[in-house]
């Protein structure tokens, strides 16, 4: 901050689950679409309805308060939290309430901003609720309300207090982590952009020492991890400002709007009191045995974090290397799955994030939407492990693999491009441009040691880059010695 | 245990009611009945029971995520006084 003031940021993350189904109902989820189309009587809230939890809903919460290092309590309930808003059908959104009540509590998450020592940021709780319908401004005056997104399964993750994340590189370091362990998990889509994952941080400051906190504000509408950091920044800055000038901070939500980059003050819907939260009758109690907990902790996949150090550690590869692998979801997938074939992982992971990444970027293409499947990266770079093919050839493969979807070991096979190592035709090739060429091979002889990358670049021309240029160079030296 | 009338008013605004005083008083009578209602259960003797949310004794009853048939569109929105485009539609909501 360099001001005489520190931040404070606590982190309230909301989580659209990955299930199929909402959370009390079984309408499909899904996003845009027609409005009112996933919807029934209980989603609806119509009189007279009964909701049934849905328990994937409820086991991915229970994996993710694992993996974030949380207890999971015997006892579970449902709570209702009471207002009036119109994307809001029953008139309370169920939720849950309470310190040790939510299906995770008092756990952490370690990250580690770059060049930064690593820090655990501790996690308050890990909730399940269900999402609000969405209300769209009409032109023609009153709002309207599309209610498919009413009742999907909604898991929030607050940081605890006092806060750990003392600046908006953390709080957006924080955000990364939390995200791509979620991704890892397989429990949301996690895309900011289509609201999967929102991100709400309440931010203050005080002066550097002070024993207290200051008033915090919430921050809204932060649609980007790289809002989530200029919302962080520009609160910080507005409030130290504040303080400066002799005024208050005062306790609001405040909205971020993306084209001006300032926030201003929303208006607050209640205080907690008033949401006069209770346990909801509809919905019988949750209860994890011992027994439950365990199963899917032992079913928990590998972190990212379990995964980098891995990959450094058992596979050799560089910080570097395994960071670009481990911090993409989809780069992390294809080449887990390119390895499971059993070939190099260093080559391997070279003719991932060097060619395939270039050609990817090149034409704009996720990897997922490409033609490229692990197979065919495993397909090559076993041939080159071999030394059927040379790098020349490979690259040339791998191109046509991400043009047309061939198989690498197809296209070296039908286009006759295997990589020429039989000795006898070596030889003879070799003595071939030895006789062509009287006056480099006699350069050659005298002395002139870089004259042979001439000579050899005759053999690989002759064969079309197939020839073992080691071979090549050996024979090559051995005829002219 | 009595409700005052600041609190009759704060709970009606929560409700979205807007009551006259006379009716403000009278639901101030009516609620303090209830209360007084349910103090008497404070007589009861709960020593030996453990606090509970619910009254019946079920726990873990879920559901499989498995998609079935909603309403259609025009069934939603049958019971709604006004709509628009597939849309509920309700009064302006004021927000920045
Ligand atoms: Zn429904």
């Amino acid at each position: 901050m360099g001001s005489g003031y520190e931040a404070s940021v606590g982190m309230e993350v909301h989580v659209e689950l990955a299930t199929k189904t909402k959370m009390f109902c079984r309408c499909p989820t899904g996003f845009g679409g027609e409005p009112n189309t996933r919807v029934c009587p209980v989603c609806l809230g119509h009189p007279g309805t009964l909701p049934v939890p849905n328990r994937e809903a409820v086991e991915m919460v229970v994996k993710t308060a694992l993996a974030l290092n949380c207890q999971v309590p015997t006892d579970s309930v449902f709570h209702r939290k009471n207002y009036f808003y119109p994307d809001l059908p029953k008139g309370y959104q169920v939720s849950q309430y309470g310190e040790t009540n939510p299906i995770g509590y008092h756990g952490w998450l370690e990250i580690r901003p770059k060049g930064r020592e690593p820090k655990r940021v501790k996690i308050r709780r890990v909730h399940l609720e269900e999402d609000t319908g969405k209300l769209i401004h009409t032109a023609e005056g009153g709002s309207g309300v599309d209610y498919n997104r009413a009742g999907v399964p909604l898991m929030e993750i607050v940081t605890d207090f006092p806060p750990d994340i003392t600046d908006p590189e953390e709080a957006k370091e924080y955000l990364v982590q939390l995200r791509l362990l979620l991704l890892y998990l397989g429990v949301t889509d996690g895309k900011m952009e289509e609201g999967s994952l929102r991100c709400e941080p309440n931010i203050s400051v005080r002066p550097l020492g002070a024993a207290t906190y200051g008033t915090k504000t919430e921050l809204k509408n932060l649609n980007s991890f790289k809002s989530v950091q200029l919302g962080i920044e520009y609160e910080v800055g507005r409030q130290i400002q504040a303080l400066e000038r002799g005024e208050a901070v005062l306790q609001e939500t405040r909205g971020w709007n993306e084209s001006t980059l300032i926030s201003y003050p929303m208006r607050t819907k209640e205080t907690e009191s008033d949401y006069r939260y209770f346990a909801c009758p509809d919905l019988a109690p949750m209860r994890f045995t011992a027994e439950t907990v365990e199963r899917v902790r032992e079913d928990l996949p590998e972190s990212p974090r379990a995964r980098f150090d891995r990959y450094r550690r058992d596979l050799g590869l560089s910080d570097y290397d395994a960071g670009v692998l481990t911090s993409e979801i989809e780069w992390a997938e294809f080449f887990e799955s390119a390895l499971g074939q059993g070939v190099d992982p260093k080559l391997l992971c070279n003719w991932l994030t060097g060619d395939t990444a270039r050609m990817l970027n090149e034409s704009g293409l996720a990897i997922r939407d490409s033609q490229l499947t692990p197979s065919h990266l495993a397909d090559l770079v076993r041939m080159i492990e071999s030394g059927e093919i040379n790098s020349k050839v490979a690259k040339e493969v791998l191109e046509e693999a991400f043009k047309s979807g061939a198989m690498p070991s197809e296209t070296v096979r039908s286009q006759g491009l295997a990589q020429i190592s039989d000795d006898g035709f070596i030889v003879e090739e070799v003595a071939r441009v030895i006789a062509e060429n009287p006056g480099p091979s006699e350069q050659f002889r005298s002395g002139k040691e870089q004259v042979i990358g001439f000579l050899v670049g005759q053999v690989m021309k002759a064969t079309q880059g197939r020839a073992n240029p080691a071979k090549v160079q050996e024979e090559m030296r051995r005829q002219l010695g | 245990m009595s409700i005052t009338l600041d609190e009759v008013r704060h709970v009606a605004r929560l409700a979205r009611l807007e009551l006259d005083e006379a009716e403000l008083l009278a639901f101030q009578g009516e609620l303090n009945s209830l209360l007084g209602r349910c103090q008497e259960l404070q007589s009861i003797d709960v020593g030996e029971l453990s606090p509970r949310t619910h009254a019946v004794a079920l726990t873990n009853v879920l559901a499989d995520d498995t998609p079935t048939q909603g309403l259609d569109q025009s069934l939603a929105l049958r019971g709604a006084a006004v709509t628009r485009a597939g849309l509920f539609v309700v009064p302006t909501i004021i927000e920045e």
